[in-house]
């Protein structure tokens, strides 16, 4: 008889502790004193704050389903397909499958740099659970996958980081277990590839296999899964068809909170004015926490003068920084406008860039307002702004994480004579 | 958590949940990645001695080193007793087993914290790490006996009959090795003290062990406790299998058994131990 379900999960709850001994790899001596304290009756309390990654979670999943996890970092998705996947265990809860399981958290497990591609292909195809046999009929299939038949004698610390991913994702899109659990992979590679490998999951979803996936690529969610599981702080908070569920985890997203910055004490100039709040917003001033690259972006800068007076012969500008400090570019009201401006004593300025040309990571923005040639408020590294990869180039292309220059996008044509 | 036994052809039925205290040594599911396993110690052995001018010739430099070293100390100028035997032929038929053991239990003790991104990305018994890392230096062992043949040979020591009790002695020297090692990969997750621990675990068990000198030399009345070390039995073994002259070719069976006996219930108890501690591996490495 076979059951009527894949997976279930009921009440799965993990706990960790944070700070605690179990954290920080304790060294006997931790271990003794906690010991020594036990026996004097001291008791040491919880021993750090605990983290609830996944608070009571129950779902079914039928079998023939393909299912997309989505939240934000840190919400459990991750520690949920850890769960699944039998790495850790829950602190509670109970999960029954019924097939064969096999998990990719992550491409190119267990790849060692000295052995060759055909030598990495049986080591991590086994770690994955494939069985020998299983990849030696298959073996030709993934060379060819991957387009590495001249180099699959060769060491793979010789191969560059795209043929070292390609050989990886062809190892992973051949692994076809009854039950497939898919943490992220696709977020790797070229476009083309990735491509590729959406299409060979699609396949497999097709064969009537039941896969779990797990990304931030709603896109990608959209196409390939039918139900989705949204999972806020530890809890699941929606389970349904895939389009609502994504647009309640985009709608989340947009809940927005201004940058107070009236208690910001890392600022320079005269401080007669002063920027009071900033918060980003999309293209219809709808308040956002996040840029996408290539859609509108609006900076909105609130500022109050100390005096009750007009602010006659304006500049302002917001200067674009990289992680590690370098500046990308400056979005200056010099440059885009012929004349200074007069600004009223209080108010909200607003920068708009109608195609943000950043792509996915974090940047910081430095705020510079001058009033009559002084500088009255300058705040270096005032704000974050937090870009997630958009269709810039409305190609569906995206700039891959191993290119060099990563960072500012440049629209760009190419022509041929 | 467990795998349901399940006829063949049945839809695997496997259960999660959260589980306390000592559980079953479930041997099927070991049996089940045994592919895993040959794979694991395959890679080590590829792997070994890749980018080394000498390659393969280390495994012999190294026992040969200490033999030379131990002769010249502890044969010539401590005048150490050797049983009538060659002192060089008495070092080595010791240092054979003894290297084995040393290194695998040292490779062991690294072995989980080395597989970090394995650990942390994929199921399976994490029972076949370590224990890769103590059968993948059996290959060392090999070259060594190789060794071994040509300084019997050198010394035109004919072995006895002794000599097929050898793979049954490897087999115990695996074993006891697994024991310890999967102890200290187990602990080494938790408490990475192991690591400076281990130098002085392994010297100190080699003095407490006939590899450098008789156990003869032991007074009569520490023998049942000298023999509670579990290699103690099992070295004196070896030199009794390899050069078969050693105690007229007798093996000494009482002490055998005490060493083996405490050989075994330590790997059992290592094998529960790591089922029980292996739950949190994960969250811990």
């Amino acid at each position: 008889m076979s059951p009527a379900f894949a997976i279930r999960a009921t009440g799965v709850t993990k706990r960790y502790r944070l700070g605690g001994p179990a954290e920080l790899n304790p060294t006997l001596q931790d271990r003794l004193i906690g010991i020594g304290n036990r026996l004097r009756g001291r008791v040491r309390i919880g021993g750090g704050e605990e983290l609830l990654a996944l608070d009571a979670v129950g779902f079914e999943i039928m079998p023939g389903e393909v299912v997309g996890i989505i939240g934000r970092n840190g919400a459990g998705k991750s520690t949920l397909l850890k769960v699944l996947s039998r790495i850790t265990e829950p602190t509670q809860g109970r999960i029954e499958i019924y097939g064969r399981v096999g998990s990719l958290l992550e491409v190119g497990t267990g790849f060692h740099p000295e052995l060759s591609g055909r030598e990495n292909i049986f080591l991590n195809g086994s770690i994955l659970g494939m069985a020998r046999r299983e990849i030696v009929a298959r073996f030709d299939e993934i060379v060819a996958f991957a387009e590495l038949e001249r180099f699959i004698d060769t060491p793979v610390k010789r191969y560059s980081s795209g043929m070292y991913i390609r050989l990886a994702f062809a190892v992973a899109a051949h692994f076809e277990p009854e039950i497939l659990l898919i943490d992220e992979v696709l977020a790797v590679g070229d476009a083309a590839f990735q491509k590729r490998c959406l299409g060979k999951m699609g396949e497999i979803a097709r064969q009537g296999r039941t896969v779990v996936f797990v990304s931030h690529n709603t896109a990608a969610m959209l196409n390939l899964c039918r139900r989705g599981l949204l999972i806020e702080r530890g809890r699941l908070v929606a389970d349904g068809a895939i389009e609502p569920v994504i647009r309640q985890y985009l709608n989340g997203l947009r809940i927005a909170t201004p940058w107070d910055l009236t208690r910001c004490d890392q600022r320079a100039g005269e401080g007669r004015v002063r920027f009071t709040r900033v918060c980003f917003e999309d293209g219809e001033g709808n308040p956002v926490e996040q840029g996408v690259s290539g859609q509108p972006l609006v900076i909105a800068l609130e500022y109050q003068g100390l005096e009750d007076i007009a602010l006659p012969n304006c500049r302002v500008s917001v200067a674009f920084y990289d992680g590690l400090g370098q500046t990308l570019f400056n979005c200056s009201s010099e440059l885009v406008l012929r004349d200074p401006i007069d600004l009223p004593a209080r108010g909200t300025l607003r920068c708009l860039i109608p195609q943000l040309p950043l792509s996915q990571n974090q940047y910081l923005l430095t705020l510079f307002l001058e009033v009559n040639r002084e500088v009255e408020d300058w705040i270096l590294n005032a704000i974050e702004l937090d870009v997630v990869d958009g269709d810039f180039y409305g190609t569906g292309r995206l700039y891959a994480d191993g290119w060099r220059g990563k960072g500012v996008l440049v629209p760009h044509r190419w022509q041929i004579s | 958590m467990r795998l349901a036994r399940t006829p063949q052809n049945a839809i695997p039925h496997l259960v999660i949940e959260p589980t306390s205290g000592w559980k079953a040594l479930d041997l099927a599911d070991l049996w089940r990645y045994r592919e895993l396993f040959g794979f694991l110690v395959w890679r080590d052995v590829r792997v070994r001695y890749r980018q080394t001018v000498l390659g393969a010739g280390w495994a012999v430099l190294q026992p040969l080193g200490n033999m030379l070293i131990f002769t010249v100390l502890f044969g010539r100028l401590a005048g150490l007793p050797s049983d009538g035997i060659p002192y060089p032929l008495f070092a080595l038929a010791g240092l054979l087993p003894w290297t084995f053991f040393a290194s695998s239990i040292g490779s062991a003790a690294s072995s989980l914290v080395g597989s970090t991104h394995l650990i942390t990305k994929v199921y399976f018994p994490r029972l076949i790490i370590p224990a890769a890392a103590v059968v993948s230096g059996l290959v060392d062992l090999m070259f060594s006996l190789l060794l071994m043949g040509l300084l019997m040979a050198w010394y035109r020591v004919i072995p006895g009959p002794t000599l097929v009790m050898l793979p049954g002695l490897v087999l115990a020297t695996v074993l006891i090795a697994l024991g310890v090692g999967m102890w200290l990969a187990a602990l080494n997750v938790r408490f990475r003290d192991v690591r400076y621990l281990l130098p002085f675990l392994t010297q100190i068990w080699m003095f407490a062990t006939p590899v450098i000198y008789p156990a003869s030399l032991m007074p009569d009345r520490y023998r049942p406790i000298y023999f509670l070390n579990p290699l103690s039995g099992l070295i004196e073994a070896w030199r009794v299998a390899l050069l078969g002259s050693t105690n007229n070719g007798q093996f000494d069976w009482p002490s055998l058994g005490i060493s083996g006996s405490v050989g075994l219930l330590m790997l059992v108890g290592a094998a529960y131990d790591f089922r029980r501690m292996e739950r949190s591996f994960a969250d811990l490495v």
